[in-house]
């Protein structure tokens, strides 16, 4: 039986309906396997202890959707022809392209969008909060871009700078009661040794086996940062962090005799909203620094060097390029601006635990890389609108938002590839002789 | 004993000196690679001279690529030394890492199945290519970061020093097209575009003329013996097409079954009776024996075997 099935399965027919339904039985088949134990019983607190409610319905939904999604998905896959599939690569390539171009105008609009944000009518202390998050989510994803859309390698453990950044500058700042500028530079600096020292047993591996690891390397980060209570205060996390300050004037309600604060100095009423801008505009300066740096290095021979790497290793080194130290700096970049970001998450927060550096964070800004187009800047930035952003503003529907997330991520891989707006501009042009490398990068 | 047989013992196979006298550039001694129980170069001494064609060849699995990926470094030789000797410098290549070879010494290679940076333009493949020099331009990309210092100048003599070579290869109005959309036979011209702008002295070229049609290949001549005249560096050159070797190369090498069985000028090689046995089959037809009939077989007919063996680790 089965053997007649697969025969008739890679028969000359073009599509097989029997062959479709076993395959389509096979993922509800693996669908119901999971979903008995993660959405069939659930832990709910009554009164003397846990109890478990149990969820048949879902688990049915669950099944039956995923046995229609894979019989549809397998029944487009049969009956569309290849060069539909084409057109529609090309199709979108041309909006990538175009995208591409616009967002040489649009760049500039959307940073004088962004500035302008906090005096809009409409903004609020909410707006403005979501807008920084968001911020926060586009800087990452410009650090990751690097080591994964640029350098071409899989880093599933980001988060480990960004932890690192987030305690580097938590102690730094508790214990030598340094100021917030000072401490961004080393927290920066300390990502990036660590990147460089992780990266140096671990970038000889490729593809997976460097995801694997990596993600690996970034659990261990996390596991450290919960057992070594003496130093890192374990699971109780650090408090206290020092909140920045306007250049060293505070951003405080009640001023010490003989000092002044941001209000006092600019002869303002206090408003807590003071801060928050503050840390808006900051990010917002941080993540276009990143941009910056992305686009310059870019049109650099190490920005190339990073890119070919990812295209040929093997060419690479024919050709006398040093792989283990070309990946190395993409590396330790990559991991200065996620410990810049970490560093601002705890100036922000004022309070940091390992319980924000889980594996999930990692995936966010990685979904965020990938679904926005691989090396494509301005696709982080609607990639991390959409994700961040909409998962936001969808609070109500929380217990649905990893369920949406693996779905745009599914569809994404199934669809296309290579994230929305994979498309690349050559970094320099023959027929436009000198304007080339130095130009400025447009901030997109 | 007839003449060619006297003049065959006269060449015994571990003789390497060139067959011109030119100054030798690479010398190949003992060289021995074995793949667990295969041993795939067996004990091959030759040397190639300075700004001369010299031509290795041999049927399928014969050892040719194996011995330009030790000569390269991507393999690791199991015996021998193997010594390039450039500017009064000498460069020990099995004892250097694969990308120090392309660094330091000055090997430029290609592949026999094409590597490019498909994603990447044209002209950023070439500019991949002058990587070493452009980093120390842009002071290991800090001062390059910063804007100062002479980058700027540097990258218009390296464009320059690309459209130099586009235009050899006949590619400037393909400049900044994917190198990946290019057809095959500007792929290959590329590839050797982007080895020539490493500014090798000895450029080892695997198969350039598979795949080609019969104007692309008399173009891929005309290319090789004016990179040779102009620039004056030494070629190795791994060639299936009797034709090429004949026409162009001033000296060649001929391995079966990982030995070298003969050496010369393409005179003497294609008189050379080991070679006819082994390889030509030229007369005889009834000794030889069967699958030399049939690696034999794409060789007359004019078309290349696939060149589907991998390079690399
Ligand atoms: N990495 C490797 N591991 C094991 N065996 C190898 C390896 N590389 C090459 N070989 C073997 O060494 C022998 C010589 O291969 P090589 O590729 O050098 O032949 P070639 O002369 O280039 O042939 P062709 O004309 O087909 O390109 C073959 O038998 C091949 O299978
Ligand atoms: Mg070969």
């Amino acid at each position: 039986m089965t053997v007649e099935a697969s025969r008739q399965a890679g028969g000359t027919e073009g599509t097989d309906l029997v062959a479709l339904l076993k395959e389509a039985g096979l993922a509800a088949l693996v669908a119901l396997g999971l979903g008995i134990s993660i959405i069939g019983i659930r832990t709910v607190t009554i009164p003397g202890g846990l109890g478990l409610e149990y969820r048949w319905d879902w688990v049915v939904i669950a099944v039956v959707s995923v046995f229609v999604g894979r019989f549809v998905l397998a029944l487009r896959r049969e009956t569309r022809s290849p060069a539909k599939r084409a057109e529609r690569e090309v199709v979108m390539n041309r909006i990538g392209a175009t995208v591409q171009r616009v967002s040489k105008i649009a760049g500039p609009v959307l940073v004088v969008i962004a500035i302008a944000l906090p005096w809009m009518p409409f903004s609020n202390r909410y707006i403005v909060d979501i807008a920084t998050l968001v911020l926060m989510y586009i800087m990452l994803g410009w650090g990751l871009n690097i080591v994964v859309g640029l350098a071409g390698l899989l880093d599933l453990g980001y988060v480990a700078f960004y932890a690192v950044g987030a305690y580097s500058y938590a102690l730094i700042a508790v214990h030598f009661d340094l100021s917030f500028w000072l401490c961004l530079p080393l927290a920066g600096l300390f990502a990036a040794t660590f990147g460089v020292l992780l990266g140096f047993p671990v970038l000889r591996l490729r593809g997976d086996y460097l995801a694997i690891v990596t993600l690996g390397f970034g659990e261990i980060i996390r596991v450290v940062l919960l057992n070594w209570y003496e130093f890192t205060r374990g699971p109780d996390g650090i408090s206290g962090i020092p909140r920045p300050s306007f250049f060293g004037l505070p951003f405080s309600r009640r001023v010490q005799e003989g000092e002044q604060s941001f209000h006092t100095f600019f002869g303002l009423d206090y408003s807590s909203m003071h801060r928050i801008m503050f840390l808006y505009y900051l990010i917002l300066v941080l993540a276009l620094i990143t941009n910056f740096f992305t686009m310059r290095i870019r049109k650099l021979p190490v920005g190339r060097a990073w890119e070919a790497l990812r295209e040929d290793e093997i060419a690479c080194r024919s050709l006398g390029i040093n792989p283990t130290n070309t990946k190395l700096t993409a590396f330790a970049i990559g991991a200065m601006f996620g410990g810049f970001a970490g560093s601002f998450f705890a100036t922000r927060q004022g309070f940091i635990s390992p319980e924000s550096f889980t594996f999930v964070e990692s995936a966010v800004i990685l979904a965020i890389v990938v679904l926005g187009g691989m090396g494509s800047q301005i696709g982080v930035v609607i990639a991390a609108v959409l994700l961040i952003g909409g998962t936001e503003l969808f609070r109500e529907l929380e217990q649905f938002r990893m369920l949406a997330f693996g779905g745009a991520m599914v569809l994404i891989m199934v669809w296309r590839p290579r994230g929305l707006l994979a498309h690349r501009d050559p970094t320099l042009r023959l027929s436009a002789g000198g304007q080339n490398a130095g130009a400025k990068g447009g901030a997109s | 004993m007839s003449l060619a047989e006297a003049e065959t013992q006269s060449r015994d196979v571990h003789d390497k000196t060139v067959p011109s006298g030119a100054r030798p550039l690479l010398t190949v001694d003992h060289l021995t690679m074995r793949f667990g129980g295969l041993v795939a170069v067996n004990d091959v001494s030759f040397a190639a001279g300075d700004a001369e064609i010299t031509a290795i060849i041999g049927p399928n699995g014969a050892g040719k690529t194996t011995l330009f990926n030790c000569l390269t470094g991507f393999y690791k030789p199991t015996v021998g030394r193997l010594t390039l000797d450039s500017s009064g410098r000498q460069h020990f290549l099995e004892r250097m890492d694969d990308f120090r070879i392309s660094q330091k010494a000055h090997v430029g290679r290609t592949f026999q199945n094409i590597r490019l940076f498909p994603a990447m333009s044209v002209l950023e493949n070439l500019m991949v290519a002058q990587h070493n020099a452009l980093m120390r331009a842009s002071g290991y990309s800090v001062l390059g970061l910063l804007g100062i210092g002479g980058y700027r100048k540097a990258e218009r003599e390296a464009v320059d020093w690309a459209r130099y070579w586009l235009e050899q290869v006949d590619l400037v109005d393909r400049a900044d097209d994917n190198a990946g959309d290019l057809p095959y036979g500007a792929q290959r011209r590329l590839e050797i575009a982007r080895a020539m702008c490493s500014r090798p002295v000895l450029l080892c070229l695997d198969e350039p003329a598979a795949g080609l049609n019969p104007r692309e290949s008399a173009e891929l001549n005309a290319l090789l013996l004016y990179i040779k005249e102009k620039h004056q560096i030494g070629l190795l050159l791994i060639e299936h097409d009797m034709s090429v070797v004949m026409e162009i190369s001033d000296h060649i090498v001929v391995l079966d079954y990982g030995r070298k069985i003969s050496d010369g000028t393409p005179a003497f090689v294609r008189g050379d009776p080991t070679v006819i046995r082994a390889y030509l089959g030229e007369e005889e037809d009834d000794e030889i024996p069967p699958e030399v009939v049939a690696d034999l077989a794409p060789v007359l007919a004019g078309t290349k075997p696939d060149p589907s063996d991998g390079e690399g680790r």
